[in-house]
């Protein structure tokens, strides 16, 4: 079987895989890490969302032979080591904002919430009440106010 | 209503083991006698049903403390997001003065012995658990005391617990770890307790932070699919393109069997099974599989014909009184209740035994069903219960259990069986199609008469709730009546004075896969009343707020009314295409109201959306919960919140559209739950100061009335009143995907696209 080489949460890993396993599947059944979550496997819900060299995926729709030696792949469980401290600033916001109901949904939110943040900052101009209008991901416990109410908090201290 | 005096005084136990376990002694509450009523829920309640029906076996949940000074706790109830794992460690640090993080609550194994005591269902945990849980707390309270004193000298009055300490007047401590052998017994003892009087409360009714938030944040958080069993690999079902169809026969298995990282295909009762190395080649083994499928039970049928056989099931409203009426009939279409965590189990099935993961509501009965299927004896299968990824009453049914312990049987092997979203969505259980007709009389100022008929789809209620119903039935005050019938009557209350009332439920057509959906009737039923009462209110020229606050019953469900609209500055002036609307509900014990305010102006109601419903906005919603006594705060709010999300897709977005013997819907972006395109940007939860000593239920309760005030702030702000739900119903906003293969392919464009949130 094919060996793939890249980087997941600051370690390089190779796995033995057919090309064509999405990623979601090499995290979560190859290489046991579970933190992104299937929801549809057709990059709808957003659920197993994730970041690649910093920027969101949604790593259901990413055959394995796509990524290179040097790609970063993060999931929410390095995302806190991406800040360089116990919790990011948007996981510390997810707390103080006790948004979480069932949790299934919660790590994709965070990661795509994370990867907003970013981008419009990279943009140079504020957040705004559109831009969290956009994110896609499915919440099914309906936590969305406090999603909107932590992603302004937790923008605020990255 | 006047609550009953609290009795403090309780009975409990210390049980013999090598560590203090204590638990609660609760006799049997006799239920209320009385011939059926209109007004039946007065008198008893779904409710009151259900805690009697745990009450008999509370004794058999313990609360144990171990030597690390942890008090743990096995729930026997269903976590899946609502916060019954928070509130309950809440009521234990309460009784025994020990800090919240040093509660463990773990949820329970299936114990057959608890009977009906381990069902997560109709809003009841914390209503039934209230009191024995803080009796079990509050002798292994005493307990600790009684140990401590014997060490340190003196009285149990003389020394005092906090934060986990026992520490007698000259300053001296002891760790309640120290005391937990000390403290145990070699025989059950019987002990009296009383608990701690609320005004003493710390703990109990300050708003808490879920227990679980960091593991949920940082991924730690475990649900079925995350767990490692070994051996346990991926599998999932090759499933029939219309509803319940079965399986003719297989044209190419051992193609199948021999694709990269396949190991098994087996044809099951409900399609064929693949298990693989990955999910990933699960979903191409399925897709590869060439099956040729037997019709299902729903063959044919579509949205009309439903809807026909709903109308020929139709209970007359009667003759039509001789004085002014009001009257409409309402459509409620096929909703889906699939959580975001889709069905699945994990399931090792070896000769003469059997173990089972998953997140399950009702897991006796699920422990019973899996061992009739396997040909076990039920004392052979382990059932664990997981943290729920969701539930909106789709775990309270174990069909992927129930499907994981067949496929493990037939080939042998542990399997972690899970749905494709496209099954969970197509062949998972829906809320059954409705329809509510309602009528009032009045004349002039008073009102006379109110009748409703709700016509549905039969509900499956064969999870143990209706084991409940019909184990309490010769208790009951309702008669001989199907436990349907006595779930719908149990659980919807008059809330004004409409003179007499009368409400009754037809089924029809037992062909499809149904469950009920958070808040089950009400929802449908309270959105038919409060259309209605808003054109009863215009015939008698009132305003619709002052019309239901002079109708309400009592000053508790005023209070909750008036809260909203003077938070929410009812009758502001609002632009044309814009309205307030206003309802009013009153369940687990609980009275709640909203507001709503919407947009329905062109502009609004078409922006554009890739791949979702965008439609009317909710602009804004204030909501008003007096759910007696309030354990978490914050959780409350949390559980009205996405009850108000519910209501919001209820009225305006999410149904399934039937056609050709199946659910068009196969995916998020199909089944249109509220996004955050949909959610209010304003939203305000006001949990009113308790008027009660007991508290009530959360889960479900803000669904109803937030769905009806949707539904009436749209017929204002439109001027016509909607008929039919969701409103959006009547325009398919999606391509439908193909049912054969029945799961969509998985994309590999995730690189090609810059970053689409």
């Amino acid at each position: 079987m094919p060996e793939h080489t890249f980087r997941v949460n600051g370690e390089q890993v190779t796995v033995d895989a057919p090309d064509d396993v999405r990623l979601l599947w090499v995290l979560r059944d190859l290489l046991g890490i579970t933190g992104p979550k299937y929801g549809c496997g057709i990059a709808v819900c957003k659920a197993c969302t994730s970041h690649l060299n910093g920027k969101g995926i949604t790593p259901c729709s990413i055959p394995v032979k796509d990524l290179q030696p040097a790609d970063e792949v993060t999931t929410i469980e390095g995302l806190a080591a991406t800040a360089g401290q116990e919790l990011h600033p948007m996981q510390q916001a997810w707390l103080d904002h006790d948004v979480a109901q069932c949790g299934y949904c919660q790590p994709g939110q965070i990661m795509a919430a994370v990867a907003l943040v970013r981008r419009v900052a990279a943009e140079g101009r504020p957040l705004t009440d559109a831009d969290l209008d956009t994110l896609r991901n499915v919440c099914r416990c309906g936590t969305y106010p406090r999603i909107r109410a932590a992603i302004r908090s937790g923008a605020a201290n990255m | 209503m006047p609550e009953p005096i609290p009795r403090r005084r309780f009975l409990g136990y210390v049980v013999a083991a090598p560590v203090l376990v204590t638990a609660a002694q609760l006799d049997v509450a006799p239920l209320p006698a009385g011939a059926a009523t209109a007004d039946i829920t007065d008198i008893l309640d779904l409710n009151d049903l259900m805690t009697a029906a745990a009450l008999p076996t509370s004794g058999l949940i313990s609360v144990g403390v171990d030597p690390d000074g942890t008090v743990s706790f096995a729930l026997p109830r269903a976590e899946v997001g609502q916060g019954v794992t928070t509130s309950t460690a809440m009521l234990i640090a309460e009784e025994l003065s020990v800090p919240l993080q040093r509660v463990r609550v773990t949820l329970a194994d299936a114990r057959p012995e608890l009977l009906f005591n381990q069902l997560t269902g109709g809003s009841n945990t914390t209503i039934a658990t209230y009191t024995p849980i803080r009796v079990a707390a509050a002798v292994a309270r005493q307990r600790l005391l009684q140990a401590a004193a014997t060490e340190l000298g003196g009285a149990p009055a003389d020394l005092s617990l906090r934060a986990g300490v026992v520490t007698d007047r000259s300053g001296r401590g002891i760790p309640i770890g120290d005391l937990a052998e000390k403290a145990a017994s070699t025989w059950t003892v019987p002990v009296a307790v009383e608990l701690a009087p609320r005004a003493s409360f710390t703990v109990i009714g300050r708003p808490t932070n879920r227990i679980d938030a960091l593991d949920a944040v940082t991924g730690r958080k475990k649900f079925a699919m995350d767990l490692d069993v070994a051996g346990a690999k991926p599998a999932m079902v090759c499933r029939p393109p219309t509803i319940n169809g079965k399986v003719g026969s297989v044209a190419n298995a051992a193609e199948v069997r021999a694709m990269p990282g396949v190991t098994d295909v087996v044809v099951v009762s409900t399609g064929v099974a693949v298990r693989a190395d990955t999910f990933g080649q699960c979903v191409d083994a399925v897709r590869a599989l060439r099956v040729t499928w037997r019709p299902g039970t729903a063959e044919g049928k579509s949205d009309a014909t439903v809807l026909r056989s709903l109308a020929a099931a139709e209970i007359p409203l009667g003759l039509r009184p001789p004085t002014p009426v009001v009257e409409g009939k309402f459509t409620f279409h096929f909703r889906s209740n699939g959580a975001l965590e889709p069905n699945c189990a994990i399931a090792d099935v070896r000769p003469g035994r059997a173990e089972i993961w998953s997140a399950l509501k009702s897991p006796i009965v699920a422990k019973q069903a899996i061992a009739a299927k396997l040909g076990l004896p039920a004392g052979s299968v382990t059932v664990h219960v997981t943290e729920g990824g969701g539930s909106f009453g789709r775990k309270l049914f174990f069909d992927a259990a129930l499907e994981a312990a067949e496929v493990s049987q037939k080939i042998g092997k542990p399997v972690k069986l899970m749905w494709h979203r496209a099954d969970d969505s197509r062949q998972g259980r829906a809320h059954p199609m409705a329809t509510s007709r309602v009528r009032i009389a009045y004349l002039g100022g008073t009102v006379l008469s109110y009748t409703q008929r709700h016509t549905s789809v039969a509900t499956d209620l064969s999870h143990g709730l209706g084991e409940i119903i019909t184990a309490m039935a010769a208790r009951l005050p309702v008669g001989d009546i199907g436990f349907s019938e006595t779930f719908f009557q149990l659980s919807q209350q008059m809330s004004y004075n409409f003179g007499v009332n009368s409400r009754l439920l037809s089924e029809t057509d037992k062909s499809f896969n149904t469950g009920s959906m958070r808040n089950v009737y009400s929802p449908d039923v309270t959105c038919a009343r409060e259309l209605i009462v808003d054109q009863l209110a215009a015939a008698m020229g009132k305003d619709p707020y002052r019309f239901r606050r002079d109708f309400l019953r009592d000053d508790r469900s005023r209070a909750a009314l008036e809260s909203v609209a003077t938070a929410g500055g009812w009758g502001r002036a609002m632009p044309a295409g814009t309205a307030q609307g206003i309802a009013f509900h009153a369940e687990y014990k609980a009275v709640s109201a909203a507001l709503v305010e919407i947009d329905c102006r062109p502009a609004t109601a078409n922006r554009p959306v890739r791949d979702g419903v965008a439609g009317p906005r909710v602009t804004r919603v204030v909501f008003a919960v007096d759910v007696g006594l309030a354990v978490n705060p914050r959780g409350l709010e949390a559980q009205m919140m996405g009850g108000i999300m519910d209501g919001i897709a209820l009225a305006l977005t999410s149904s399934l559209h039937l056609r050709d013997g199946y659910f068009l819907e196969a995916s998020w972006d199909n089944y249109f739950y509220t996004r955050q395109w949909n959610t209010p940007p304003d939203l305000r939860i006001i949990v009113l100061p308790s008027t009660s000593e007991q508290p009530g239920g959360a889960g479900e309760l803000a669904v109803a009335a937030s769905m009806a005030a949707v539904a009436c702030a749209y017929g204002r702000a439109t001027g016509t009143m909607p008929t039919t739900f969701p409103i959006n119903h009547g325009t398919l906003s999606f391509t439908p995907k193909p049912t054969i293969p029945p799961i969509p392919p998985s994309p590999t464009d995730g690189l090609a696209h810059p970053w689409e949130p």
